[in-house]
């Protein structure tokens, strides 16, 4: 089960060659969200990035779930600041004081 | 092309078994890892320099050339024969998986021809390039109707089409038009900010625009008609008779078009600035003693 909007988790597993377990896993820690679609559990594929970057994360550097929740938060509040720090830039510049 | 010593950028001696490798690079790898680390340029390259360190250092076969003949990979017999050994053995096709050869340095190339064997596995690690925060300067009177961009980034031709109501320092991302991923990996995204340029008479407050507009003393005193301009063109108004100095109207709709809804517009706030006449003769003073002493 595969369309434009989402992607099974079956299909995952398949893909990325990973127990279900993992999907689960970064389920029941909010890590991403799992949709029902049919009788399948599914991830929208608008959020695959973000389900990869979790997946590299784990098997490439070893950081577990509980890491992987922190580091998620981390990321969101660093990603704010950087739009609020160029936003800030760019006023600055158009007013001159840059 | 310099020499680049592995064992120095993983922090390790020459005699690191393979354990303190793996060690050693996980440890460099999650503090550099592009995805803990968006968008910042510094950290990418560090990451593709441990990467390359672990790719030759991890790989026995790799090591031990490296070992062997790294430092003098320019001069050395031996290199040669072994660098034609190994242009022998890929023509005999040998093939290591992606061999773009983008991510590495001209070292490695020089050395293992740009074979990669990937993060473990043996799987390549593909991240989206990084992304571009750009600024788009447009006047306030483009911002007003939707038209088309053409400018260059990074020697890329965008054309995007501005929406009319775009606010200051409003960013829209353009998907794809970022930096090149790594290893193969998808484009960034491109992030436009729009830096508003206000040299009009109109001040903006959201979709409102605010003006101040003169009134000449007569038609504020009798009454009559006067002409306003607004971004649309200009529009008559009819003036009250005694119309007072700081009067304000809003002309609904004539203010900036609502962002993406098509039709919608803000309002337009005029307000009357009534202008004394100045270097009156005397004849005129006399004129206007007799009013306020008559009255």
């Amino acid at each position: 089960m595969e369309n434009g909007d989402y992607i099974s988790v079956k299909e995952l597993c398949r893909h990325y060659a990973i127990e279900y377990s993992f999907v689960s896993q970064l389920s029941e820690h909010g890590l991403i969200e799992l949709i029902e679609v049919g009788e399948q559990s599914a991830i929208r594929m608008e959020r695959l990035g973000e389900f990869e970057r979790h997946l590299r994360m784990h098997y490439e550097l070893d950081i577990n779930f509980e890491g992987l929740e922190v580091i998620a938060h981390l990321l969101e509040k660093l990603d704010s600041m950087q739009s609020e720090l160029h936003h800030l830039r760019a006023r600055l510049k158009n007013e001159g004081l840059e | 092309m310099d020499f680049i010593d592995y064992y120095s950028i993983l922090g390790l001696s020459k005699n690191a078994g393979p354990e303190d490798i793996k060690k050693a690079y996980r440890k460099l790898a999650r503090k550099y890892h592009p995805d803990v680390n968006p968008n910042d340029a510094q950290a990418k390259k560090k990451f593709q320099q441990i990467n390359e360190a672990n790719e030759v250092l991890s790989d026995p076969e790799k090591r031990k050339k490296y070992d062997k003949y790294g430092k003098d990979w320019q001069h050395g017999e031996e290199f040669e024969k072994a660098r034609q050994q190994r242009q022998g053995s890929r023509q005999g096709g040998v093939h290591f998986g992606n061999t773009e050869g983008h991510d590495f340095s001209e070292f490695f190339e020089s050395m293992f021809g740009g074979a990669r064997q990937g993060f473990g596995s043996g799987s390549t690690t593909r991240f989206k390039g990084e992304d571009i925060h750009a600024e788009l300067k447009i006047s306030l009177q483009d911002a007003f109707r939707t038209h088309q961009q053409t400018f260059e980034i990074n020697g890329r031709n965008i054309r995007i089409t501005v929406p009319a109501g775009v606010e200051d320092g409003q960013t829209i991302r353009v998907p794809g038009y970022g930096a090149p991923g790594l290893n193969g990996g998808p484009h960034g995204d491109l992030y436009i900010t729009f830096s508003i340029q206000n040299t009009t008479a109109f001040k903006r407050k959201g979709n409102d625009l605010y003006l101040q507009h003169q009134l000449d003393l007569r038609t504020a005193v009798l009454g009559g008609e006067t002409t306003v301009d607004t971004l649309d063109g200009k529009v008559k108004l009819s003036i009250q008779p005694e119309t007072q100095n700081g009067t304000k109207v809003k002309l609904r709709g004539k203010g900036f078009p609502v962002y993406r809804k098509e039709g919608q517009f803000g309002d337009l706030y005029v307000t009357y600035q009534i202008k004394i006449p100045t270097h009156l003769n005397e004849k005129q003073k006399d004129l206007f003693r007799k009013i306020f002493e008559g009255g």
